[in-house]
């Protein structure tokens, strides 16, 4: 089963890492993911640009209306994003909780629905 | 089905429905892989129990009996329904090759022990596993955990929907948490027992309800996981629990009333369950550094033993208190660590303790911290600061009992 896991902070931004902290988080994901996609279980990874460079776009009565900015205006942004291929939940949070993004940031453990 | 119930004369279906349908359905949830399917397939089995064990004899294994029977009609009624939907026809085929395997006394244990833990698991609400843990663990109806919470039926049934639908979803697997896990799993588990000891313990004091005892309900579960997952702090929960529940008829007054544990008539406390808690807690307290539970259980069973307030090993109790405080800093902790300060030395040294926990904001809106601090001036003759903060503590308050306690504290100062 496929679960995405998406990765909210406010990307330390109020209270900034120390430079030696931010290199090692950098450092420890590398590997982190190069881990879990030997063993299979990473199926996508990417990591994003900050909220402010957002941009959201709805299409209503065949207009499109783009506006600046993310969908959510909170404190908490999606700062990036990864599937894995995880048995059940427990396993999805076993792998989710050894992401080094998980010691400042949160990740929202999502199943991903199977289309048929 | 509640615990106190006595059941005298039933009949032999009733009487193992009774003890074995919590255990029937914890095995079939695994094999089947769902807990509707393992709902409808318990009632059949039941069903099917009641037209033919009269008739036939009561099978040498009846949980056997019923767990299989219970899985053949699941099975049957999937292939039913997959004539209007192929999909499921599917499904019939894999439940019908997974081999079940035998019903031996442990599998049946570790059924027990997932169906606890699915139900606590941390991905759900809180209230959620509660509500679950009554109605498929305890077996309780959605009216009776309702009745108990005192709330409407449908909304503990949105619970339970809710909480059943995202184990689906989500695929939470009916598992024993693997053993890196298992203390904080472990921990969620007794969380809720304590949860619901501490509903039914307030509900105790409130106006008379008809209501399942949850107080009740939480020992039946700590007794079922001392069984199942026999470690300190499981023994602990248990003897805690167990202390305080001990003096239950001690507690209130004929008139209703709060009864403090000094004033209480020990000759009404029951003594096989304070014996009980007694041999759990030298079992908490057996293995390794003391957890929380067992702390608290410590300290419940030193007032338990003492014979008045006045020969109680206070010393001992601001130790534990102190141990406590090390695992879990909090400020109701600390209040209560300044009570038996306050017993130990004496009550000036309690107020300065309250008043430094008070004045960092912690506590404002506890009726507890007023109604000790205005003990301690009551103890000292101060009895204007006395009456202003058993006045704040009845601000607090809404428990009618506890209204009645304090305003006589009040009319005594007068």
């Amino acid at each position: 089963m496929k679960y995405a896991c998406l990765v909210y902070g406010d990307g330390n931004l109020s209270d900034p890492l120390p430079e030696s902290e931010t290199q090692a988080l950098h450092d420890d994901s590398i590997a982190y993911h190069e881990e879990l996609r030997k063993s299979g279980r990473l199926l996508a990874v990417e990591a994003l640009e900050p909220a402010s460079t957002a941009t959201t776009v709805r299409t209503r009565n065949g207009r499109v209306l783009v506006t600046d900015g993310p969908f959510a205006d909170t404190k908490e942004q999606l700062g990036g994003l990864f599937i894995v291929e995880a048995r059940d939940l427990n396993e999805a949070i076993r792998i989710a909780s050894s992401h080094p993004a998980t010691r400042h940031d949160a990740v929202e453990i999502r199943p991903v629905r199977e289309l048929s | 089905m509640p615990p106190e119930e006595a059941a005298p004369a039933q009949c032999p279906v009733q009487q193992i429905y009774a003890n074995e349908s919590r255990r029937v359905l914890a095995t079939l949830i695994r094999l089947l892989g769902d807990f509707n399917l393992a709902e409808d397939a318990l009632h059949d089995a039941f069903v099917a129990a009641a037209e033919q064990w009269p008739v036939e004899g009561i099978p040498n294994n009846p949980t056997a009996w019923l767990i299989s029977t219970g899985r053949f009609k699941a099975i049957n009624a999937i292939r039913r329904r997959a004539r209007f939907d192929a999909s499921l026809g599917k499904i019939a085929e894999e439940l019908s090759r997974h081999d079940p395997g035998d019903f031996d006394v442990e599998t049946i244990k570790d059924d027990d022990l997932r169906l606890v833990f699915i139900c606590c698991h941390p991905a759900l609400a809180l209230e959620a596993q509660i509500a679950l843990t009554l109605r498929e663990v305890c077996g309780l109806t959605t009216e009776e955990i309702a009745k108990a919470f005192v709330t409407k039926p449908s909304t503990i049934a949105q619970r339970i929907v809710r909480a059943k639908s995202k184990i689906r979803t989500a695929r939470v697997p009916y598992e024993i948490p693997s053993a890196g896990a298992l203390p904080e799993r472990l921990d969620g588990v007794l969380r809720v027992i304590y949860l619901l000891f501490n509903e039914g313990y307030e509900a105790s004091f409130g106006p008379a309800l008809t209501r399942v005892d949850l107080c009740a309900e939480a020992i039946r579960l700590g007794r079922l996981l001392t069984g199942l997952l026999p470690q300190p702090e499981v023994y602990g929960l248990l003897a805690l629990m167990l202390f305080h529940h001990a003096r239950r008829h001690a507690r209130t007054a004929s008139s209703g009333d709060l009864v403090l544990l000094g004033e209480q008539d020990r000759s009404r406390w029951d003594t096989a369950q304070i014996a009980e808690a007694d041999a759990l807690l030298g079992k908490a307290l057996s293995h390794g550094k003391p957890g929380i539970y067992a702390c608290q259980a410590a300290i419940a069973g030193l007032h338990t033993h003492a014979q008045d307030s006045a020969s109680t090993d206070w010393q001992g109790v601001v130790a534990w208190y102190d141990a406590l405080l090390e695992l879990e800093p909090s400020p109701v902790i600390e209040l209560n660590r300044a009570s038996a300060i306050a017993m130990r030395d004496d009550a000036n040294a309690g107020l300065r303790l309250m008043n430094a926990i008070l004045e960092r904001g912690d506590l404002t809106d506890y009726r507890f911290a007023h109604s000790a601090r205005a003990d301690m001036y009551r103890r000292l003759g101060r009895r204007a600061e006395a009456r202003a903060a058993y006045e704040t503590a009845l601000a607090l308050t809404n428990q009618e009992s506890e209204r009645r306690f304090l305003r006589t504290r009040i009319a005594e100062l007068e």
